[in-house]
C-alpha cells in the first residue's frame, strides 16, 4: 500500500500529463499537421508563388474582404435595433422569437441555402405563386449577403444586448436630467459604453462571413469567388492544386489575424460597466411610438427567420415543375413523392443508393465523431484543466483547426493520404477535427470546476484514481459531455466543406446529397433536395431540444 | 472506457464500405465513373450482366469536367473500374494525368481511324456529337424573330438574355463551345464573349441544367429559347414527346464554326482490381448493341459504323457540313488558358 501510494506520488506529474496528451496530440499531429504541412510545402513551392497566383489571389482576398464587410454592416443593421428590443422591451412572445433568431446559427448552411432557395429562388415558392414578379436572387450578391445577415444577427442580439440590458439605467437617468435629449443620450452615454461589444460581436460576425462556404457556393455560385469558394474550385473544377494551397495559407493567416485582433477586444471589453440586473431595464412598450417600433419590428423579425425556414418543408410537399425531360401533363400542387422517392433506388438517378442511405451515412459518420472527438477531448481537456507550462504551449496548438477552414482540411486530407482516401475513416476524422476544439472548450472548465477536495477524500478513503474518476469526475461531467457530445453531434452532421471534398459518391452525407440534388435539373431532383433539407433541418433542431431535455433533471446534480 | 472503445470500434465497422464485400460468392461488381447525362437501356446493360454474371454499377458524380477532375484527384484511390465521358476536349488532361491504363480491345479493328485520338488505346472512343445551338421554333415564331444564322448574329440586341451556354470550367459542352468560337476568332474569341456577356448571355454550370431548367424547348419550359446543345437534340424531343409530332419543335443553327464536334472515349482506370471484367465491358460498349442504344439514350452517334440509326434520327438529328476545328495538339496545349481567360471575361 505504502508502496503503490509513493509510486503514484512519483508517476503523477510528468508521465501521467504525457499520457494525457499522446492520443489527441498524434492524432492532429496526423489529421492535422501533416496535411497542414503539405499545404505549406505545396505553397512554398518557386512555381506557386508565380506573379499570376499571387494577383488572383489578391483579387479573391480583396472580394473575400468586400462580402464580409457588407455582409457584417448589414447584419448590425438589423441586429442593433434587434438587440435594443429585446434588452428593453417586454412583450408578447419575445423568448419564443429571441429562440427564433437563434435557430439559424445552429443550422447547416445547406439548410440555410435550400430555405432561401425554397423561398426566394427561381424554382421556389415566391417566384411559382408569381411568375411575373421574377426577379433575380440566387447568383446575385444579394443572395449571399441576405443568407449571412440571417446567419449571424443572433451574435449582435446577444453580445450587444447583453452589454445593453445590463447597463446601469441611473446613467442614462443622470444625462437627461442634466439635460441631455434622447440623439445625445445615445451618442455620447451609450454607444461609447457600448462600443467594446458592438466592435467584438461585428468581428466574429466578419470572421464567420469570411470563412462562409455552403451558403456562397449553393447560392452564390462560382461566379463569387472568395477564398473558401475559389480553394473549392482549385480543387475539384479548374484543377490547379498549389494555387488553392496558397488561397488555404493565406486565409489561415487571416482568420488567425482577425481571431488574435477578437481575444484582444474582448479581454478588454469585459471590465467596462459594473452589470446590473437585466431585469430592471426592461418594460413594456408605453407610448405610441415605443409600441409601433416594437410590434413592427418583432413582425419583421419574425417573418425574416421564419419564412425561409418554413418554405423549406413547404416546398418539399409541392410540385410545381415537370421532372428533369418529363414532356407530358404535369400533376402540379401536393405530393409526398419527393419524400417516398428518397427509399427508391433507381439506376440513372443521381446516386446509386437509395438516397435516404445518406441519413444513415451521416447518422453513422456523426457516431463516429462523437466518440472520437470525446476520446481525444478527455485528456487533453483534464490535462487543459490545470495547466502547467507544457499546456500553455499546447492549448493553441489543439485550437489551430478551428482556424483552417473546413475546404482547406479537405485539401489538406486529399494531397496528403493518397491511397488512403478510400477509407470511410476519412469523414469522421475531419469532422473530429472540426469538432474537436468545441469538446475540449466544453469540457475543460467542467472539469477545472470539481472541486480538488473531492478528489483527495476519495483518494485518501482508499479509492483507485480510475475510481475517482468515475465516482466523483464522471457525474459532475455529464452534463458538459452531453453538450460536447451533441456540438460533435450536430457539426458533424452539417458539416459541408471538407465532406464535399473527401466524401466518397457511394457514401454521400445529407449535405453532400442535399447539393448534388440542388444542382440537377428537374422537379423530382429539386424535391428531393427539399426533402433532405427538411430531414436535416428536423434532425439538428430534435438534437439541440433533447440535449435541453437532458439538461434540466441533470443540472439538479451540481 | 472499454464500452466506449468498443462501441466506437462497433460504429467504425458499421460505416465500413459494403462495396468491399464483393469479393465474396455473389456477382462481380463493375463500377463505370461518369457523368450525369449518361444513360443506357436497361436490357442492354442486363445482357451484358447475364453474360458475365457480373453487376454492373453506374456511379455518375457531375458534368465530364467534375468527373474527370474527381478521378484525376483520386487516382491512388480509384472510385472505379472504368471512366466514361472523358471526351476530346478534356482528353489531354486525363492523359497527361496518367489515369488510364492502355487496352487494345479487338474491336478498335472496326472503328474508323480518326476518332482515335491516342494512339497508344488508352482512352477508346465510344461516341460522338456535335454541339450546336439550338433554338424553340415556337418562340422565335411567336415572336416574329428571325433565327439567327451565325455566331455574329447573336450578339444582335434582338437575341439579348435569348441564350444559355455551359460554364467550359465544369461542362465539356460549354466547353466545346467556347472551342468553336475559339476556332472561328481566334486569340480574340475575348472580345466575342465580352460582346456575348453585354448581350446578357446566361450562363449554367452544366448542360443538364441549361437543357432541362432554363431551355424553354424542353420539359422546364425555362426563360432561355437558345441553348448550347447538341445537333441531335430535336430528334430527342420528338422521340421523347408525350403526343407523337409531326416535326420537331427545336431545330440547330448549322452556321460557319457554330457546332464543334465532340467524341467521348472510355478508359479502363489503372489500379483496378478488376482488369479483365473492365475489358469486356470496354469490347461491350464498342460493340453493336450498345453502340445502337447510345443514339437513343444519349443522342449521340455511334463512333462503329456496324451501328444502325433509328428512324427518328436520320429524319430530325441535324448534322453541321462542316464543324468548326481545332487539332488535339492546340487544344491540350491552351485549354486551360483559354478557360481562364472565358471565366475573367464572362463571370468576373
Amino acid at each position: 500500500m505504502e508502496n503503490i501510494k509513493k509510486l503514484r506520488v512519483f508517476v503523477s506529474p510528468w508521465l501521467v500529463r504525457i499520457g494525457l496528451w499522446l492520443i489527441p496530440l498524434s492524432f492532429l499531429l496526423v489529421a492535422f499537421f501533416y496535411p497542414l504541412s503539405r499545404i505549406f510545402a505545396l505553397t512554398l513551392d518557386p512555381r506557386t508563388l508565380t506573379s499570376e497566383n499571387l494577383l488572383l489571389a489578391s483579387e479573391v482576398l480583396l472580394f473575400t474582404f468586400y462580402q464580409a464587410a457588407l455582409s457584417t454592416l448589414l447584419t448590425l443593421l438589423l441586429g442593433l435595433p434587434s438587440a435594443y428590443l429585446f434588452a428593453r422591451y417586454d412583450f408578447r412572445g419575445k423568448s419564443l422569437l429571441r429562440a427564433l433568431t437563434a435557430v439559424p446559427f445552429m443550422l447547416p448552411t445547406v439548410v440555410v441555402a435550400a430555405g432561401f432557395s425554397a423561398l426566394l429562388g427561381p424554382r421556389g415558392l415566391i417566384h411559382s405563386l408569381f411568375p411575373f414578379s421574377s426577379f433575380p436572387f440566387i447568383g446575385t450578391l444579394w443572395a449571399i449577403l441576405i443568407a449571412h445577415v440571417f446567419y449571424n444577427t443572433t451574435i449582435i442580439i446577444r453580445v450587444v444586448g447583453n452589454a445593453l440590458s445590463s447597463l446601469d439605467p441611473k446613467l442614462e437617468a443622470a444625462a437627461r436630467s442634466l439635460g441631455a435629449d434622447s440623439l445625445r443620450v445615445w451618442r455620447n452615454v451609450i454607444l461609447p459604453i457600448l462600443r467594446p461589444s458592438i466592435l467584438a460581436s461585428s468581428l466574429l460576425v466578419f470572421l464567420f462571413d469570411f470563412t462562409s462556404f455552403g451558403v456562397i457556393l449553393l447560392l452564390g455560385g462560382s461566379r463569387f469567388g472568395t477564398l473558401e469558394v475559389e480553394i473549392y474550385l482549385r480543387v475539384l473544377r479548374l484543377p490547379n492544386l498549389p494555387l488553392a494551397a496558397l488561397l488555404s495559407v493565406i486565409q489561415l493567416i487571416c482568420t488567425l489575424v482577425i481571431s488574435l485582433i477578437y481575444t484582444r477586444i474582448v479581454t478588454r471589453a469585459t471590465v467596462q460597466t459594473a452589470p446590473r440586473s437585466a431585469e430592471s431595464n426592461i418594460r413594456k412598450p408605453k407610448t405610441l411610438r415605443e409600441k409601433i417600433f416594437t410590434t413592427a419590428f418583432a413582425f419583421l423579425l419574425s417573418s425574416f427567420f421564419l419564412l425561409p425556414l418554413s418554405s423549406l418543408p413547404l416546398r418539399s410537399f409541392f410540385r410545381l415543375e415537370a421532372d428533369r425531360g418529363q414532356r407530358g401533363e404535369v400533376l402540379y400542387g401536393f405530393t409526398t413523392d419527393y419524400y417516398r422517392e428518397l427509399f427508391i433506388n433507381r439506376r440513372g438517378s443521381v446516386f446509386y443508393v437509395p438516397p435516404i442511405r445518406a441519413t444513415a451515412n451521416s447518422l453513422g459518420y456523426a457516431g463516429a465523431t462523437v466518440m472520437l472527438s470525446l476520446l481525444l477531448g478527455f485528456p487533453a481537456a483534464l490535462a487543459l484543466a490545470k495547466p502547467t507550462r507544457l499546456e500553455r504551449i499546447l492549448d493553441p496548438l489543439i485550437m489551430l483547426p478551428l482556424g483552417s477552414s473546413a475546404v482547406m482540411l479537405g485539401l489538406g486530407f486529399i494531397i496528403s493520404f493518397g491511397a488512403w482516401l478510400t477509407s470511410p475513416l476519412l469523414v469522421p476524422f475531419a469532422h473530429t477535427l472540426v469538432a474537436l476544439p468545441f469538446v475540449i472548450r466544453t469540457l475543460q472548465p467542467a472539469i477545472a470546476s470539481i472541486p480538488e477536495r473531492l478528489r483527495q477524500a476519495a483518494a485518501s478513503l482508499g479509492a483507485s484514481p480510475l475510481e475517482v474518476w468515475k465516482n466523483i469526475d464522471l457525474p459532475i461531467l455529464r452534463r458538459a459531455t452531453l453538450a460536447a457530445a451533441t456540438f460533435a453531434f450536430t457539426i458533424s452532421l452539417g458539416e459541408f466543406g471538407a465532406t464535399l471534398l473527401i466524401s466518397r459518391p457511394e457514401y454521400p452525407t445529407i449535405p453532400v446529397a442535399i447539393e448534388r440534388f440542388l444542382s440537377q435539373p428537374g422537379g423530382l431532383n429539386y424535391g428531393q433536395a427539399m426533402a433532405m433539407a427538411t430531414l436535416l433541418m428536423l434532425l439538428t433542431l430534435a438534437s439541440i431540444l433533447l440535449i435541453e431535455k437532458f439538461r434540466i433533471p441533470g443540472s439538479g446534480e451540481f | 472506457m472499454k464500452h466506449t472503445l468498443l462501441l466506437l470500434l462497433l460504429i467504425l465497422a458499421a460505416c465500413s464500405p459494403q462495396g468491399t464485400a464483393t469479393q465474396s460468392a455473389g456477382p462481380q461488381t463493375l463500377t463505370l465513373m461518369t457523368h450525369d447525362s449518361f444513360s443506357v437501356s436497361e436490357e442492354v446493360v442486363k445482357s451484358f450482366e447475364e453474360a458475365n454474371h457480373a453487376k454492373v454499377v453506374f456511379l455518375q458524380s457531375g458534368d465530364a469536367g467534375a468527373v474527370l477532375n474527381k478521378a484525376v484527384l483520386t487516382k491512388d484511390a480509384p472510385l472505379a473500374d472504368l471512366l466514361f465521358g472523358v471526351d476530346n476536349t478534356f482528353l489531354s488532361r486525363a492523359l497527361e494525368a496518367d489515369i488510364f491504363e492502355p487496352y487494345e480491345s479487338p474491336r478498335l479493328n472496326e472503328i474508323p481511324d480518326p476518332f482515335k485520338l491516342d494512339g497508344s488505346n488508352r482512352a477508346l472512343p465510344v461516341d460522338y456529337g456535335d454541339v450546336c445551338i439550338n433554338y424553340d421554333k415556337a418562340y422565335f415564331s411567336d415572336h416574329d424573330l428571325a433565327i439567327p444564322q451565325s455566331l455574329e448574329d447573336l450578339t444582335k440586341p434582338e437575341y439579348a438574355g435569348l441564350l444559355v451556354a455551359e460554364n467550359p470550367a465544369t461542362s465539356s459542352t460549354g466547353l466545346a463551345f467556347l472551342l468553336a468560337t475559339v476556332a472561328h476568332y481566334g486569340d480574340s474569341f475575348t472580345e466575342y464573349w465580352q460582346a456575348l456577356k453585354d448581350n446578357d448571355v446566361v450562363v449554367v454550370d452544366g448542360w443538364e441544367t441549361a437543357y432541362y431548367t432554363n431551355f424553354s424547348g424542353s420539359s422546364g419550359r425555362g426563360p432561355q429559347p437558345m441553348v448550347v446543345s447538341y445537333g441531335s437534340s430535336p430528334a430527342a424531343e420528338v422521340i421523347f414527346a408525350e403526343k407523337p409530332l409531326d416535326d420537331a419543335p427545336t431545330a440547330s443553327i448549322l452556321g460557319p464554326d457554330t457546332c464543334f464536334r465532340q467524341i467521348e472515349f472510355v478508359g479502363i482506370l489503372k489500379g483496378t482490381p478488376s482488369r479483365a471484367l473492365a475489358e469486356k465491358f470496354v469490347d461491350f460498349m464498342l460493340d453493336k448493341q450498345f453502340q445502337e442504344d447510345v443514339t437513343l439514350q444519349m443522342f449521340v452517334y455511334p463512333v462503329n459504323p456496324r451501328a444502325a440509326l433509328p428512324d427518328e434520327f436520320t429524319k430530325y438529328a441535324q448534322a453541321p457540313e462542316q464543324t468548326a476545328a481545332l487539332s488535339p495538339e492546340e487544344i491540350a496545349a491552351h485549354r486551360d488558358q483559354w478557360i481562364q481567360a472565358w471565366t475573367e471575361v464572362v463571370l468576373k
